[in-house]
Formats: C-alpha cells, structure tokens, sequence
C-alpha cells in the first residue's frame, strides 16, 4: 500500500514550492484558530437553557452585579460549571483524538492507523465497564477510593496496560517492530473487547444500561475536578507531540533512512506510543468512546495543507478540538432537554464524510 | 383472613377502617423522606413516579418528565428532559424545577451532583417489585408533594386492588410457568430472571417465573429454555420492534416448550406490565386472566 499522502513530504522538501505550501499551511491553521475562537463562543452561548453567557462574563468582569441575583448565581452555575468545563473538556478530548490519529498514522505509515488500532480504546474500555459492574462488589474498595475519579483512572490505567504489554511484545533487542505491533494491537483489542464482554454478561439491566450509555460516549459529565485529573495528562501528551513531527516526517522514507539522517527511530515510537495511548486512554476516560475524530481530521488536513507533520500536528488539534465542540453543541440542543451520545454525532457526520474523503482521493492514493 | 375478604363489604370496611388509622398515624415507610420546600415546578423522572403524581391529581406541579414517562397521555404535552439515566444538567435547569422526583436508578451521578449544586432538591424514590414497594413510591411521592393525605388515600386504595388481584389466583392449583421474553435477537431469547420487574409481576399474577437460577435479563441457551418448560411466553407489546409470532416459536427449542406447542403468548404494554405504579393491580389482573382465563376468581 502506497501513500502518497504520507510518503509526500519527499516531494514536498525537494519541491521549490515549498514555500507555498508552507504559507498556505499557516493560513490554514490561523484560520483554524479563528474557527477554535467562534466555536468556544458557539458552545458558551448556546444550550438547552437560556442562560446568557454575555450576561455571566459581565458578572465576571464587574464582580458581583446588582439586580436578579437568583438568575444571575443560576446562569452562573449553567455557563461557569455546566458549559465551560464541558467546552475545555471538549477541546482537549478533540484535539487529543486528532493529534493521536495524525500521529498514529504517520508512524505506521497507514491511512486507517488510529489509537482503536493498537488497542488502547479497547482496554479503556475494559477498564471503565470494570468499574461500573463490579464496581460495588470486587472493586468496591476502588470505588470507595476515588469516588467518581475511579471510573476515568480505571479506563486510563486499562489503557496505558494494554500500551504496554503491547510495547513489551513489539520490543525485541531494543527494536520495536511497527508490524508486530499492530498485530499484537489486534489481538489485545481482541482479548480486552472477550474480557468486557465477560463483563457485560455479569452486568445487571442497569449496568447495562449504563454501560451501553458510557460506550456510545459524552461530554456530559464534565467537571472542574475531571478536567483536573485528566486535563494535565492530556496537555502533557499534546506538548509533547510536536516533537514528534520531524521525526514522523522523516519515518515516512522508511525506519533506515530516518536512522540514517539521524533521527533517533526507536526513542521516536517510544515516545509516540506512550504519548498517544495517555492521550486517548485519559479522553475515552472521561468521555467514553467517541469515533471517527481521529481518522476523519488528519485526512481532511492533508488534502488542505499537505501531509507535512510540522503543520498537520497543530492543525489536526486545532480542528479536532473546533470540530467536537460543534459536534457537542448539536448534541446537547439538538434534542433538548434530552441529550444525545456525543458518540452518534461523531459518527453520524463523520463516516459519511470519511467516504467523501475517500472518494476524493481516489485518484490521488490507491486505497 | 381469606375468609373474611371474601366479602366486598367486609373488606371495604377494612380498607374504610384501616383509612382512619391512617389518617391518626402517619405511615412508619415514609418516616425520614424529604419533603420539597417549594412544590410550584416538578420534574418526574422514571415512568410510575409520573403516573403517581397524576394519580395523586398533582399533575399541575409538573414542569417536565423524562423520557419513559409515557402514561398518562397529557404527560407527553410535558417537555422531555431525556432518558432517566442519561439525564442532561443543563437540560433539567432550562425547566426552572424546583424539585426532582426521581426513581430510583437516575442518573448519571454527575448530573445530579451538579443539580444538587444548584441547590434544586433532588428526592430520590425507591424502587422494590412487590406491592409494599408500590405503597412505599406512593407515600414518599405524596409526602414529597406535601400531599400526604391524598398520597394515603392512593395507597390504601391500591392497597386493597392489589391485595384483591393477588388473591385472584389464591385457588388456583395448577401454576402456570411464564418465560418473560424482553427480546428476539437473530433467535436469541433474551429472558427475565429473578430481581426483575418482569418476576415480580409473574408472582403476583399467580404465576411462577419459568426462568431459575440467574438473575436481571440474560441470554437464554436453547436447552435452558426447553428445561424451563413455559407453558406460557410473556412479552412487551411496544418496546422495539414487534416480534412476530412466527419468528418467537420459529425457534425450534421455544416451538418445543409446552408455550410452543400451544403457540401461547401474551403481550402487554410494556409500561403498564412492569411500571409498579397504579395500574398494576389491573395489570396484574389483566395477566392473571390472560394466563388461567375463568380460573380467575373475583
């Protein structure tokens, strides 16, 4: 399978056009950030009530304003601890996804690489449906533990594990083969979806419940104290990914032409590895699965700006993180009071637009 | 004391004098519940706990419902504030409650810690399969509403239909085995165990649950549901899509049963059968008679 898209950057640094591209990319991305800015606003003023978030930033800003004071402490509580945690919640779970994806896929040089891939949703998942069945009798003293933390550290812990037994089987002689991996992904995504499955079977109807709710995924139940825990590791792994685009731009000749013009490969997939699955393990934590954000977004950006790591990293995140705030706004207004699975969203918009993408670029990769 | 309810007027005068008792004592099931300061803007959460505060003729303090609150009809006017364990925060807010009647199981966690935080009082209603457990919704509904004398009278009427539809089915000797069906999936039986609404109205109903040994809804394998040997299959009649007669007995191990091979199946309206609200003594009734017909006694 060759991809161009990827295998691009080559004709993009031996092209004198290069310029261009690279101007166009930063357009691009400061575009994007306009768009960020607009979809905060959206999301900040828009929702199932009529809390008016221009009325709450004056509160802000002018310190306690005379008048309805009961409205005003109800659309505080509505923007500053229903909507603003949400739309943090929202850009850090987008852009977590997206880079992840951008960056899976330039590691393994594969168009459909995403986190699903090497497992690391599934033993999130594992680790969240855990806790919700026996979470009031094998695991009641975790539950006891950390309260409503058990459940987000739980699905992040079950993915960091499966990262790194998966690390553990890809590694021989400090070589960790791309391929391995992604086999080994398959069967440890495998053996974790048998192991929820067991779950599933033990589960009563309204775990069950519960369960079906939590996989198809939501915002909902954003805090301040889950952006507390989740939000540092997820900042932490996005700092850290721009590092990577060198080095994934230079993978994309190959693991011994990257060695070659000096990139330290296996420090490289180290770091990618662990920075992604702690990205996605702490998102599916909190927000539980959300599809389609990681595959569709760095597709989309390459066909904008071109397939070179250093803009496509920071863009995905930027779209990412606009793209599930928008899709987040829909969910909770859409149906309102009700609330639909931010997950149905994903899907809904992305797998036909996926297509889209495929079908554009039909002619330009052989997929 | 069958004898003596035999008599209509007898037991009237029981429910009459039982009444005043209630009236001078309160009820030892509702000691302790919380009771709303403000009862102007209502939200209902979980299907009974709707058609109790319309049962109660309180209906006038609702401003909302969730999404399986579905009886009585004018509830539908009612805006939805979604599933009840999927509820939205800011969804609840926009309604200005003043309270959350919730059954038991609402949720998510999250939600309600935030609603809680916007200090709107959140009265959580439990929920057990049995009469006691009806009586038990109806007077912390009641006392919640500040409604507790019409609360008793609802429950010492239920109270009495449910004990007079119990009773039905006391003579029978011959005890119908009832497999609750929940769902056909690619001719998979889904079927109720025990700590199932579905059990407890097959026990009141004078029936005995086909299904023994696991408890919540689980897949059946086919020798298991030939082993329970139903002489009857009980479903919903509106949840998901209707399963037709065809395909419940086309599969062959259900087809075997004694239900099968009468090709004998009952539905009933999903809310009605498994809500555990005021209608259940005349569910039950309804089930009684569908599975022993003139055996039924008044």
């Amino acid at each position: 399978m060759v991809d161009q898209s990827i295998a691009g950057p080559v004709k993009v640094m031996a092209n004198a056009s290069e310029g261009d591209r690279s101007g166009r990319a930063r357009i691009v991305i400061l575009l994007l950030c306009l768009g960020l800015a607009a979809a905060v606003l959206l999301s900040l003023t828009s929702g199932a009530s009529d809390a008016s978030a221009v009325n709450v930033l004056r509160d802000w800003l002018l310190g306690a304003v005379p008048g309805d004071a009961a409205l005003s402490a109800r659309d505080n509580l509505i923007v500053y601890d229903i909507r603003l945690p949400r739309i943090i919640l929202g850009m850090l779970v987008g852009a977590a996804l997206a880079v992840s994806g951008a960056v899976m896929q330039g590691l393994f040089r594969n168009p459909l690489a995403d986190p699903g891939l090497i497992g690391v949703s599934a033993g999130s998942s594992l680790g969240a449906v855990a806790v919700i069945v026996l979470g009031t009798t094998v695991l009641a003293p975790v539950t006891a533990l950390f309260g409503t933390l058990a459940l987000p550290l739980a699905a992040f812990f079950g993915g960091l594990a499966t990262t790194l037994v998966l690390y553990q089987v890809a590694t021989r002689r400090g070589q960790t083969s791309v391929a391995t991996m992604l086999l080994a992904g398959i069967a440890l995504a495998a053996l974790a979806m048998a192991l929820t499955g067991i779950l599933i079977f033990m589960a009563d109807d309204r775990q069950l419940r519960d369960l079906t709710f939590w996989q198809l995924g939501s915002l909902g139940g954003a805090t301040w104290q889950k952006i507390g825990s989740v939000g540092p590791i997820i900042i932490l792994a996005l700092a850290a990914m721009p590092f990577l685009a060198r080095g994934l731009n230079a993978l994309a000749l190959g693991e011994a032409t990257a060695g070659h013009l000096g990139i330290p490969v296996q420090r490289l997939k180290y770091t990618a590895i662990i920075g992604v699955s702690a990205a996605v393990g702490a998102s599916v934590a909190v927000s539980g699965g959300i599809g389609f954000v990681g595959i569709v977004v760095p597709h989309l950006l390459r066909l904008l700006i071109g397939p070179d790591n250093r803009y496509l990293l920071p863009a995905s995140a930027l779209l990412g993180a606009s793209l599930l705030l928008l899709a987040d706004a829909v969910a909770r207004t859409i149906v309102a009071p009700a609330e639909l699975p931010i997950g149905i969203v994903t899907a809904v918009a992305g797998a036909p637009f996926f297509l889209w993408i495929l079908l554009r670029k039909r002619g330009v990769i052989d997929l | 004391m069958s004898f003596l309810s035999k008599s209509p007027t007898m037991r009237g005068a029981m429910v009459g004098l039982s009444l005043v008792f209630a009236m001078l004592q309160p009820a030892a099931a509702t000691e302790g519940v919380s009771i709303f300061t403000d009862t102007s803007k209502i939200v209902a959460i979980g299907g009974s706990i709707t058609e109790i505060v319309y049962a109660l003729g309180e209906e006038k303090r609702l401003v909302a419902r969730d999404s399986s609150s579905r009886y009585p009809k004018a509830a539908f006017d009612l805006p939805d504030v979604g599933y009840m364990r999927a509820l939205s925060p800011e969804g609840v807010l926009s309604v200005n409650p003043t309270g959350i009647l919730a059954l038991q199981g609402s949720g998510p966690k999250e939600a309600v810690d935030v609603l809680k935080k916007a200090s709107i009082p959140f009265i959580e209603v439990p929920e057990h399969y049995s009469r006691e457990g009806i009586l038990e919704k109806v007077r912390i509904v009641g006392k919640a509403l500040g409604a507790d004398a019409k609360a008793e009278v609802l429950a010492r009427d239920l109270d009495a239909r449910l004990t007079a539809a119990e009773k039905q089915t006391a003579s029978i000797k011959e005890r119908k085995r009832v497999l609750f069906v929940l769902s056909v999936q690619g001719g998979k039986i889904l079927a109720a165990g025990s700590d199932t609404a579905a059990d407890g109205m097959v026990k009141l109903a004078g029936g005995v649950n086909a299904v023994d040994g696991f408890s919540g809804y689980k897949q059946m394998s086919d020798e298991a549901i030939i082993t329970a040997r139903p002489d009857v299959i009980l479903m919903m009649s509106n949840a998901g899509p209707p399963v037709s007669d065809d395909e419940l007995f086309g599969n062959p191990s259900v087809a075997s049963t004694p239900a099968g091979t009468a090709r004998k199946v009952i539905r009933i309206d999903g809310g009605y059968l498994l809500g555990f609200g005021p209608r259940t003594a005349e569910a039950i009734h309804e089930l009684a008679v569908s599975l022993y017909g003139a055996q039924v006694t008044d």
